[in-house]
C-alpha cells in the first residue's frame, strides 16, 4: 500500500562501485533531488558523486558552510517539497543533532548518511568504527524516535538508501543510514534492477499536518507553496502548527505520537537476516561490516560441526526486541561482536534471557573473522 | 496594526505577544505595508524565522507559509526552501542575537552566495526573550544582565558586515523612520539576490529599564533623535556624530 514501482534512473546492470558511490546512486534512484553537505572523511565521495550526477537531473546540490547549515537547509528543502539528504561522519553527525531533533518534532522526512569513523573527537578520520549507533538513537535532546539502518555491503548501501527514503516518507521521520568507513570505501560488484519500489509522502488538501485520527499516527504532509499557509515550528504545537508552549496535554500528545508512530509500526519496519538459527546453541548477533566477518566465521564453525548461527540486524532502530527475545529463549549464548565499547549489546541484554557475551574492538580496524571463530570456539569448549 | 492590513494576518490571531513599547509590532505593520504596496500574493510568500522575540513577528501572525526554525539557523533553512523551489518569495525575519551571533556564519555565507532572500534583522541590541543578556550588537557600556558593569566589547556594524560579505542591497532604518523603512523593504523585495535590512527596534523591557530610559516613549524619542540619515551625517563633525546612529542604504564605496 502506498508504494509504487518506477523505472530506475540508474540503468540496470552490474556495476563495480564503492559503498559511498552506491549510496549516491541509491538516493538518486529513490528520487532525492536536494542534497546539502559539508566535506568530511570518510563520506565525501557521496557529495562528490551527487554534485556531478545532479547536473543532468535538475537536482539541487549545495555545499554548505557547516553540517548545521547542511541539515537545516535539507529540512527547508523537504518542506518545499523535496526528497532530500545529507551525508557526514561522526563530528558532522554531532553538529547535526539539534537539527535532527527539530526534524523529529516537525515530522520532516529526510535521510542522513553517517559513514562512521573511529571517535570520539577527531579520532581516526580514515579508520572504521561503529560508535555512533547510540548517538543515532539518543543524540538530540528530548524524547523522539528515528529509524536507523545498517548496511553490510555495497549492494545494501544502494538498496538501504532507497529503503531509507521510502520509510522516511512513509513514517515522516528522519532515517539514518549508519554506514561504516569499511563499507563506504569498499569496492565490489552490485546489481541494479530496471525497476524499484518507492514511497512518496501522503498529501491531503486541508488536512492538519501535525495530527491525525488515523491509527498509524502519520499525518499527511503538504509543502510550502501549496497554498496551505503552513505553520511549521520546532516548538510544541497543535495539529495545525500553532505553538503550545505551556499546554501539558499538547506536549504529551505530540511527543507520544511521534514515538508511537514508529514503535507501533516496528514489526513493519524492522528487517533482519537469519543464518543457521534453527538449531543454534550460540547465536552471533551482528550488523554492518562486522556481520560479514561473523557470517564467514559461522560458516567455518559449521564445517567443524558447531551449532552456531547468525542474526544480522539490517535495522538497528527500532530495535528487533521480539526477535532477540525469541532467540534468547532457545539459544545458550548470544555473542555480540562490535566495533565499539559495547552499544547494541545493551539492547540485546535487555531482551534476551540467555547468557550474552561481548566482543569489543576499538582500534580502527575491522573485526577479522578469525577473532570471532576463536571467541566462539572458546565459548563452546 | 492598521485595519486595512488585517487581511494579511492569520485568522484567529487577536493579539501579539510583544511587550508594551516593543518596536516589533511597528515592524510587523511595516513589513505587511511593504508587501501590500508591492502587491505580493501571500500564497507565494514563505516567512522563515529563528528563535527569539523577533522570530515571532511572522509566526504565527502572518497568513502565509511560515517556518519557525532553530536558534540562528533561519538563513540555512531558507536557503534549502528557496533553492529547491525558486518560485517561493522567501523573507527571513529574526533578531540580532539570532542572525548575527549564533547565526553569524549563515548570515555571511548567505550574503556570499547571493541567494535571493530578503533578510530583516530586528536589532534591539540585547537578548530580549532570555532575560536581557549582552549581545554582539549591544553598544559599548550597555548595562545588561550579563554586563552589569557595562559592555566592554565593541558591537558589530551589521550593515558593514553583510555588505562586506557580498549582499546586493543593505540598509539600516529604525522603526521610528516608518516611511523610509517601508521603502527599504519594498526595494529589498524587488531586488534579486541577497538583501539585508537592519531595523532598530527598541526593547524597553530588557534594554530600556537597565539603561535608564524613563519610559518606552522616552526610548522611542531618544531613538528618533539619534537616528539620522546618512546624507545628514555627511555634514556633521565626528563629535556631533558620536551619539548618532547613521541610517540609510549602504553600498561599498
Amino acid at each position: 500500500m502506498g508504494y509504487k514501482v518506477i523505472e530506475s534512473t540508474f540503468p540496470a546492470g552490474s556495476y563495480y562501485l564503492s559503498g559511498n558511490e552506491a549510496i549516491a546512486e541509491g538516493a538518486i534512484a529513490a528520487g532525492c533531488r536536494y542534497y546539502a553537505g559539508y566535506p568530511i572523511t570518510p563520506s565525501s565521495e557521496i557529495m562528490e558523486r551527487i554534485s556531478v550526477r545532479f547536473k543532468d537531473l535538475h537536482g539541487v546540490f549545495m555545499q554548505m558552510e557547516d553540517e548545521i547549515a547542511s541539515i537545516c537547509s535539507v529540512i527547508g528543502a523537504v518542506w518545499a517539497g523535496a526528497k532530500a539528504m545529507t551525508a557526514t561522519s561522526g563530528p558532522g553527525f554531532s553538529l547535526m543533532q539539534e537539527g535532527i531533533g527539530y526534524a523529529a518534532l516537525t515530522e520532516t522526512p529526510l535521510v542522513i548518511v553517517d559513514i562512521q569513523r573511529a571517535g570520539p573527537g577527531t579520532g581516526q578520520a580514515t579508520r572504521v568504527a561503529s560508535g555512533d549507533l547510540m548517538q543515532a538513537k539518543w543524540g538530540s535532546h528530548g524524547d523522539y524516535y528515528i529509524i536507523a539502518l545498517s548496511p553490510w555491503s555495497v549492494q545494501e548501501m544502494y538498496e538501504q538508501t532507497i529503503h531509507a527514503f521510502n520509510v522516511a516518507e512513509k513514517y515522516r521521520v528522519p532515517v539514518f543510514v549508519m554506514g561504516e568507513e569499511a563499507v563506504g570505501h569498499l569496492r565490489e560488484r552490485i546489481e541494479v534492477k530496471d525497476t524499484l519500489k518507492i514511497f512518496n509522502r501522503k498529501k491531503k488538501k486541508g488536512a492538519p499536518p501535525f495530527g491525525t485520527d488515523q491509527d498509524d499516527g502519520i499525518p499527511p504532509m503538504p509543502s510550502f507553496g501549496d497554498g496551505e499557509k503552513l505553520l511549521v515550528t520546532g516548538s510544541t504545537h497543535n495539529e495545525i502548527g500553532i505553538r503550545k508552549t505551556d499546554d501539558p496535554d499538547a506536549h504529551s500528545r505530540l511527543v507520544n505520537r511521534i514515538n508511537k508512530k514508529i514503535l507501533n509500526n516496528r514489526n513493519n519496519i524492522i528487517q533482519t537476516e537469519s543464518h543457521h538459527l534453527k538449531d543454534a546453541e550460540v547465536v552471533v548477533v551482528s550488523y554492518g561490516f562486522t556481520a560479514r566477518s561473523a557470517l564467514f566465521a559461522i560458516e567455518q564453525l559449521r564445517k567443524e560441526g558447531k551449532k552456531v548461527g547468525l542474526l544480522r540486524l539490517k535495522t538497528i532502530w527500532p530495535f528487533a526486541d521480539e526477535i532477540i527475545h525469541d532467540i534468547g529463549q532457545r539459544a545458550k549464548t548470544i555473542f555480540v561482536p562490535e566495533m565499539n565499547r559495547g552499544q547494541i549489546i545493551g539492547e540485546v541484554m535487555k531482551y534476551a534471557s540467555c547468557e550474552v557475551i561481548p566482543y569489543n574492538q576499538t582500534n580502527g580496524e575491522i573485526i577479522h573473522p578469525h577473532r570471532i571463530i576463536n571467541e566462539v570456539r572458546r565459548l563452546m569448549q | 496594526m492598521s485595519r486595512d492590513l488585517e487581511e494579511y494576518l492569520r485568522p484567529g490571531i487577536e493579539s501579539t505577544p510583544f511587550c508594551p513599547g516593543c518596536g516589533h509590532g511597528i515592524l510587523m505593520n511595516l513589513v505587511l505595508r511593504a508587501i501590500d504596496e508591492c502587491k505580493i500574493n501571500m500564497d507565494d510568500m514563505l516567512f522563515v524565522s529563528g528563535i527569539g522575540c523577533a522570530a515571532w513577528i511572522p509566526s504565527p501572525h502572518f497568513n502565509a507559509d511560515t517556518l519557525h526554525t532553530l536558534h540562528g539557523r533561519a538563513i540555512a533553512f531558507a536557503t534549502g526552501a528557496k533553492m529547491f523551489n525558486p518560485k517561493l518569495n522567501v523573507m527571513v525575519i529574526s533578531g540580532d542575537g539570532d542572525l548575527a551571533s549564533i547565526g553569524g556564519n549563515h548570515l555571511i555565507h548567505g550574503a556570499r552566495r547571493n541567494i535571493d532572500l530578503t533578510v530583516i534583522c530586528a536589532n534591539n541590541m540585547i537578548y530580549g526573550m532570555t532575560g536581557g543578556q549582552v549581545a554582539s550588537t549591544s553598544p559599548l557600556g550597555a548595562l545588561t544582565s550579563t554586563s552589569m558593569d557595562g559592555n566592554v566589547y565593541r558591537p558589530f556594524d551589521l550593515c558593514k558586515l553583510v555588505l562586506g560579505a557580498g549582499a546586493r542591497y543593505v540598509a539600516r532604518f529604525s522603526v521610528t523612520q516608518p516611511l523610509l523603512l517601508v521603502n527599504a523593504i519594498k526595494k529589498s523585495l524587488n531586488t534579486p539576490g541577497f538583501t539585508f535590512i537592519e531595523v532598530l527596534s527598541p526593547c524597553p523591557t530588557q534594554f530600556g529599564r537597565r539603561n535608564r530610559y524613563d519610559s518606552p516613549a522616552d526610548m522611542l524619542k531618544t531613538l528618533t533623535e539619534r537616528c539620522i540619515v546618512k546624507e545628514e551625517a555627511r555634514n556633521l563633525s565626528e563629535d556631533e556624530l558620536e551619539d548618532k546612529i547613521v541610517t540609510g542604504e549602504f553600498t561599498i564605496e
